[in-house]
């Protein structure tokens, strides 16, 4: 668990023989490496593999992880579960900087596979499109669809990068695209920036409002230094800006997409959605698949309205265009409307209390909460059934699980 | 610091979660007695153990109004490899679950009549859930887990969001969830879960030749599953619970008022 560590370890031998040539002094960043030297505080067991010392920080990263999740799940409101997301990937020739390694494009290239395929998880009724800026204009790399493969084959091989970048023919070719789907679904967009500058053909201002009217949420992710457009556009049409430090933060940052975000307000209107259940074919049934056009044996799905064969779900109709879904899809976005409240944390004034009889184990998984030398270790409480949790368990049941295992084992009356 | 592991876990090594239904409501009224029951599931558990000496089993049980642990094959109190014999498990498995019967009984609050009496199944799966992780943090070197439900209540569809998100997690860390149905009708929850799991679910037909089931069934472990002809899921009822209609009222700020008309 030692990711502080990981990080600074990453680029730190070999660039600081490069600055102390390059210039004498020590910048601030640097001073970190060669004052705190966390890798001094890591130590090898007898297998050979690494386990820290410090189980302060072992605790104190955890305890941040918690807080991230909890930041998440802190209030009960409206999320748009039906989301049209483009990514736009900038191809310009500041995305082949080698800062992040190999490349800038390789990272992002990695992650963005990484961010696709959590996003269709935890998104399953949604679709993603792809945009790649390269050499001043933006092409549409892949349609807006559902199948994370697809887009991620179409963008691994397309990672060339040149020229300069344009942040409003990106803007206006997306904003064409998502004026085309259906007013239900939550239209964002998400920027991998990683130039500097933009080259526009007029003015962005104007696209921006355009966006904004469009009801297009934009965020943008930045690899290199936070920009005022980049800052302006996200606070004008809602979305969030961050600037990534290094690999592992934006990832972090990256994935902080996938799960929905709020609605706006004003434009979130409650609607009927017509969606379809199909029911699975026989197993030895011969039809003409509607996505391959050709014919296959058993294992599909047929299109309660017009019978037409669909090979995966979930998937729109090639015939009459209905949405075709089943009930785990729309089951899996459920934790998102009803979220479990985070875990408080057992304070050191209730452990020491002698007249509170403390639980002994995790109710979760029965794991020991006592230390090795049998005095109260770090635990949390769930403010509603009051049971004790281990610090794993709370990261897992609220980042995987979404149910408390002390509030489903009593009953309500 | 413990000394390194000296074991090699196999590819058939196994940890089975079993999960046992005690619900009084279903019991009193089966074909089968549940001290039966009992009978041949603690022959199978112990059959379990010996397939291999680093098989574990864990037991959870189901109650109506709460649902504990109460056994764990690889926790201190329960190894006893003197003279070779195998560890004795019976008698602390029922000491515990008694007394776990005990506390769920006098937990019981008067409840309206006409209700379904279905037992607190989603606890028991998150509990196990948050077992299996922990043995999955544990290192490199852990069995195989896996979960086997003995269910016979009928399904609580109060418990329909809890139960699929417990599905979706097993399904993400790859833990198959079994399922042995005992009741009269069919159980969609189970049948979604180990379709989704990729478990097996089977509704044995006579319930006297309950342990032939489970061992020709359930007592399979994970690799031998691709060698071994299981019995394949047929229909699945995939139906949505009326999760919204009882709901809508808690939760009516917070969703985002999608609704399906399905079409079937």
């Amino acid at each position: 668990m030692n990711n502080g560590a990981g990080r600074r370890i990453n680029g730190g031998a070999e660039e600081d023989d490069d600055e102390d040539d390059v210039n004498g002094d020590l910048d601030a960043w640097e001073r970190t490496y060669t004052d705190e030297r966390s890798w001094e505080s890591l130590q090898e067991d007898e297998l050979g593999m690494l386990r820290p010392i410090d189980n302060q920080a072992l605790y104190h990263s955890q305890y941040r992880r918690r807080l991230g999740s909890l930041s998440s799940t802190a209030a009960r409101i409206q999320k748009g579960l039906i989301r049209y997301l483009y990514i736009v990937i900038d191809l310009s020739r500041a995305a082949s900087e080698m800062d992040f390694r190999p490349s800038r494009i390789a990272v992002i290239a990695k992650h963005v596979e990484t961010f696709i395929r959590e996003f269709f998880y935890q998104n399953p009724l949604s679709q993603v499109g792809i945009v790649t800026i390269k050499d001043g204009v933006a092409h549409c790399l892949t349609d807006i669809g559902g199948s994370p493969e697809s887009h991620i084959n179409a963008l691994m091989k397309k990672l060339e990068c040149s020229g300069d970048s344009s942040l409003q023919n990106a803007l206006d070719l997306v904003d064409g695209y998502l004026n085309q789907i259906p007013s239900y679904g939550h239209r964002e967009v998400l920027i991998l920036y990683s130039a500097l500058s933009t080259c526009d053909p007029g003015d962005i201002m104007d696209t921006i409002q355009k966006c904004r009217k469009s009801k297009i949420r934009c965020s943008v992710i930045g690899l290199a230094a936070e920009m005022f457009i980049c800052k302006h556009l996200c606070q004008e049409t809602g979305g969030t800006y961050s600037v990534a430090l290094d690999e592992s933060h934006f990832k972090e940052l990256i994935l902080e997409h996938a799960p929905p975000p709020p609605a706006i307000a004003e434009f979130a209107v409650a609607n009927l959605i017509k969606m379809g259940f199909p029911q699975r074919a026989a197993e030895g049934s011969i039809s003409i698949c509607s996505c391959h056009k050709e014919a296959k044996v058993g294992a599909g799905y047929t299109c309660p309205r017009c019978k037409a064969r669909a090979c995966e779900l979930p998937t729109e109709c090639c015939v009459c265009g209905l949405t075709l879904v089943s009930s785990p899809h729309l089951a899996r976005s459920y934790h998102h409307l009803f979220p479990i409240a985070p875990f408080d944390e057992v304070t050191s004034s209730h452990l020491n209390n002698p007249n509170c009889k403390l639980q002994r184990n995790c109710f979760g998984c029965q794991q020991s909460l006592l230390d090795p030398g049998n005095k109260p270790g770090p635990a949390v409480v769930c403010p509603k059934c009051k049971r004790y949790f281990c610090l794993d368990c709370d990261i897992y049941i609220h980042e995987s699980l979404h149910n408390c295992p002390g509030c489903d084992s009593l009953r309500h009356s | 610091m413990a000394s390194a592991p000296s074991k090699l876990y196999a590819d058939d090594v196994s940890l089975v979660v079993v999960l046992l239904d005690t619900n009084p409501f279903f019991w009193s009224s089966s074909s089968l007695s549940f001290s039966q029951f009992l009978s041949h599931v603690l022959a199978f558990l112990n059959a379990i153990l010996t397939l291999n000496q680093l098989n574990q089993v864990v037991v959870i049980a189901t109650g109506y109004n709460s649902c504990d642990y109460v056994f764990d094959s690889s926790s201190d109190l329960n190894r006893s490899f003197e003279n070779g014999r195998m560890p004795v498990m019976c008698s602390s498995l029922l000491q515990k679950l008694e007394e776990f019967l005990i506390k769920d009984e006098q937990l019981s609050k008067e409840e309206p009549e006409g209700k379904i009496k279905s037992s607190l199944f989603s606890g028991s799966l998150s509990m196990a859930l948050c077992y299996i992780q922990r043995v999955f943090r544990s290192g490199a070197l852990h069995p195989h887990p896996r979960i086997l439900c003995l269910q016979g209540s009928p399904d609580g569809p109060e418990q329909y969001v809890a139960i699929m998100n417990a599905i979706f997690s097993a399904q993400r860390s790859s833990v198959p969830i079994d399922s042995c149905y005992l009741g009269s009708q069919n159980s969609a929850f189970l049948q979604q879960a180990s379709y989704i799991t990729a478990g097996v679910h089977h509704k044995p037909q006579n319930l006297d030749g309950l342990f032939q089931y489970l061992m020709t069934i359930f007592a399979t472990d994970l690799h031998s599953r691709s060698f071994i002809h299981l019995p394949k899921p047929v229909g699945v009822d995939f139906r949505a619970s009326s999760v919204f209609g009882q709901a809508q009222s808690e939760a009516a700020s917070a969703s985002d008022k999608k609704r399906k008309t399905p079409e079937t």
